[in-house]
């Protein structure tokens, strides 16, 4: 995929323009945001189990050659196969490979985000093959040709008539008269017309959200089970992650489930939780003929050891995304790449480089309401924080920006002249400003007064007013 | 009364200074009701979040150095806003993880820092305030106050001492603002929707003020509430308690 992440800020315009986008994105608030406090509330134990997620995934990424080696292992001894892929590039070769060993010519997805970090669906069509998405969202962005804009709500910004819109467009062989009004009724169509590829498919590919070591299986959730239908039906059951998400074992994977569903949706429990471990046994009545875990690194393994790790215990949840304002303001596509939302903040410039994803770790006001709600406690104000200084360091921002700064950090830098320096500007601001008390423009404010008026100083500082009161105790005058 | 009067440093924050020195008159003034001697070290300029949140670590970090030094000696650190409060308090000690000697003062210069209102209500333990005010007001809670420091319960604490005071509370009251510090003029069409969206729920109140305990929220609430012509006013809330409403409300003009 490529990133318009450069683009942020015309990106962020278009979608504050976009009604529509608007308007789904206003439901947020009262849908996820309240159901995960209500949800959070009913269980009196949910801080404890973010305090036990967060040293699960601690504990699993210091010793994270140890578990995916454990994994391997026990994936191969259930008749599985596990394929190592640095790059995006090596797991993208690793799947059409598998999918041309069988001579595939259409594979049903489960929802995968690491399938949309390594760029799957346009090279699999490139190379002849259809994938089809089986989750709802994704089968309707999927018509209409675009990315993911949540990262469990992935149509979040289409609405119910965009999506009757692009119904009727692909599906051509319906009778074009028929009344898509309804929710359920883009619901049994949209399931009507999967269940036959389902059946028709070579290969089915999931994501996962969990892999556990002790038992070698990888675990999906879903509320559609279509995730369930996509593996156990073709063939072939390739399961798609990245290395981090690996666990120690059932309990552990359990203990994260219990925050997983609570933080995302608000539910308890997603509607279907299915383990995968090796192919069809021979008393199984269903199942793959072959499974497959095709790990993903992509520069996670770098990360270790550094501050940025703690990113690696995210078990996409999208909790941050759904109690960001940034993300409420402009959706998930504004970002530009992949991940949207405070993950994607430090994802992106993680993944794709701090040049190329300056903007997003800056647009944070650092009000902290992801941090607030992470399940696994990951400190993103702090890791936007991290990019921002790697940004500076490297000289990213633009000259005036860093040019402003440079010359405010002069002046808070020498109490004495910064006294006599803001003393001499605020005097003349508040004369400026005294009959109306705030300016709708001034010299350099633009960035304020293109929306707010600026309120006026009053003339004098706090520190010339105190200094001038006889009597008072000042220290250092 | 407490047995022996505490010596309270102020960090006046620099949007204070600057903009608004009525709070930080209202900020002594209430200290010194609650039985404590305050001083103003005049080696102050601002707590370095600029310079800390755009990347820019050895400015904060020189900056940082600056304000431990001012203020060494005192029984506490006071500062009327949470944001500042909460570079001083939870940020000042990350800056120095490399470096043994400052590490030490920063956790002690932030074990020693307040925000103003928690201060009064949580450790000099002010349950009453001598203030009327006849008026309906609403009350954000700005985020690093709220996020970093808790501060929730006892501005509400303070507010219902004010004789004739109404509160209706904001829905979405712990919604950020917009503001951001840098941010509001980095991406000011994002954060002009923010305070949009706050402004209107401010609004729906009803409330003819609100209040805050963060000039920076405040000047942007302020600010586009008076470019949408709106009546509702803003005010930082030790205005209120400290009784000091003289002073036109923020961004109003003199014969208004």
């Amino acid at each position: 995929m490529k990133a318009t992440t450069r683009e942020f800020k015309d990106n962020a315009r278009a979608a504050l323009a976009d009604v529509g986008l608007q308007t789904a994105l206003e439901k947020m608030e009262t849908g996820f945001v309240v159901n995960r406090a209500n949800a959070a509330a009913k269980l009196p134990e949910f801080e404890a189990l973010r305090d036990q997620g967060r040293d699960i995934k601690n504990h699993t990424l210091e010793n994270l050659d140890f578990y995916l080696e454990a994994f391997e292992a026990k994936v191969q001894e259930a008749g599985g196969h596990v394929h190592w892929a640095a790059t995006s590039e090596e797991a993208r070769n690793i799947i059409l490979d598998i999918c041309r060993s069988v001579d595939a010519k259409t594979v049903t997805k489960g929802k995968s985000m690491i399938a949309e970090e390594i760029g799957l669906n346009d090279f699999l069509e490139e190379n002849g093959i259809a994938p089809i998405e089986t989750d709802l969202g994704e089968y309707i962005i999927q018509l209409r040709n675009e990315p993911p804009s949540h990262i469990i709500a992935p149509a979040i910004h289409v609405s119910k008539s965009e999506v009757a819109d692009a119904f009727h467009e692909a599906h051509t062989e319906l009778d074009p008269g028929r009344n898509l009004d309804e929710p359920q009724a883009l619901l049994d169509e949209a399931r009507a017309m999967l269940r036959q590829k389902y059946i028709d498919a070579d290969v089915g590919i999931t994501g996962a959200n969990y892999l556990i070591a002790e038992t070698g299986s990888s675990v999906i959730v879903t509320n559609e089970g279509n995730g369930d239908l996509t593996q156990t039906l073709p063939k072939i059951h390739i399961a798609v992650a990245s290395l981090e998400k690996v666990v120690p074992t059932l309990e552990d994977a359990t203990a994260l489930l219990r925050l997983l569903a609570r933080s995302a949706t608000g539910q308890e429990f997603s509607s279907y939780t299915t383990f995968s471990t090796g192919p069809r046994r021979s008393q199984d009545p269903d199942g793959p003929e072959q499974y497959h875990v095709v790990l993903l690194d992509n520069g996670r393994a770098n990360l270790l050891g550094t501050e940025v790790r703690d990113v690696m215990r995210c078990i996409r949840c999208g909790a941050c995304m759904n109690h960001c304002p940034v993300y409420s303001s402009v959706g998930g596509h504004a970002y530009g790449w992949v991940y949207p939302g405070p993950i994607g903040s430090v994802l992106t410039p993680t993944l794709i480089g701090v040049e190329e994803a300056r903007h997003l770790p800056n647009a944070s006001t650092f009000c902290g309401r992801c941090e607030s709600v992470c399940p696994m406690r990951i400190p993103l104000p702090k890791l936007m924080r991290h990019y921002r200084e790697k940004a500076f360091e490297e000289k990213l921002s633009p000259v005036t920006e860093r040019a402003g700064l440079g010359l405010w950090a002069f002046f808070a830098r020498r109490p004495s002249l910064y006294r006599w320096s803001t003393g001499l500007i605020i005097s003349v601001l508040g004369v400026l400003g005294r009959r109306r008390g705030r300016f709708r423009s001034l010299p350099f404010t633009k960035g304020w007064t293109q929306y707010r008026d600026l309120p006026a100083p009053r003339g004098q500082s706090f520190q010339q007013q105190w200094a001038a009161r006889s009597g008072r105790r000042t220290l250092g005058t | 009364m407490p047995e022996t009067r505490p010596e309270v440093a102020l960090f006046v924050t620099c949007l204070v200074d600057l903009f608004r020195p009525v709070v930080g008159f209202a900020a002594v003034d209430l200290l010194e009701r609650s039985g404590c001697r305050v001083t103003v070290p005049a080696a102050q300029t601002c707590c370095g979040q600029p310079a800390f949140n755009s990347g820019d670590r050895g400015n904060a970090k020189a900056i940082a150095a600056q304000v431990i030094e001012a203020f060494e000696g005192f029984d506490y650190v006071v500062v009327p806003s949470g944001s500042c409060g909460g570079m001083l308090a939870k940020h000042y000690p990350e800056l120095f993880e490399d470096n043994l000697e400052m590490k030490d003062r920063a956790y002690d210069f932030a074990a020693r820092t307040h925000e103003l209102i928690s201060f009064l209500v949580d450790v000099r333990g002010m349950s009453a305030v001598d203030a009327t005010f006849d008026g309906h007001v609403t009350y954000h809670d700005s985020c690093s106050g709220l996020r970093e420091l808790e501060v929730k319960e006892q501005p509400r604490k303070m507010l219902a001492q004010v004789a004739d005071l109404q509160l209706t509370e904001l829905p979405g009251a712990e919604l950020c603002c917009g503001f951001g510090g840098t941010f509001c003029v980095k991406y000011p069409d994002i954060s002009n929707n923010m305070v949009g969206d706050k402004t209107a729920d401010i609004k729906k109140t009803g409330a003819d003020l609100v209040l805050a305990g963060d000039l920076g929220c405040l000047m942007n609430m302020a600010g586009k509430l008076k470019r949408d012509g709106s009546p509702v006013q803003a005010r930082h809330i030790v205005e209120i308690l400290a009784g000091m409403t003289d002073e036109p409300a923020i961004g109003e003009g003199q014969t208004e």
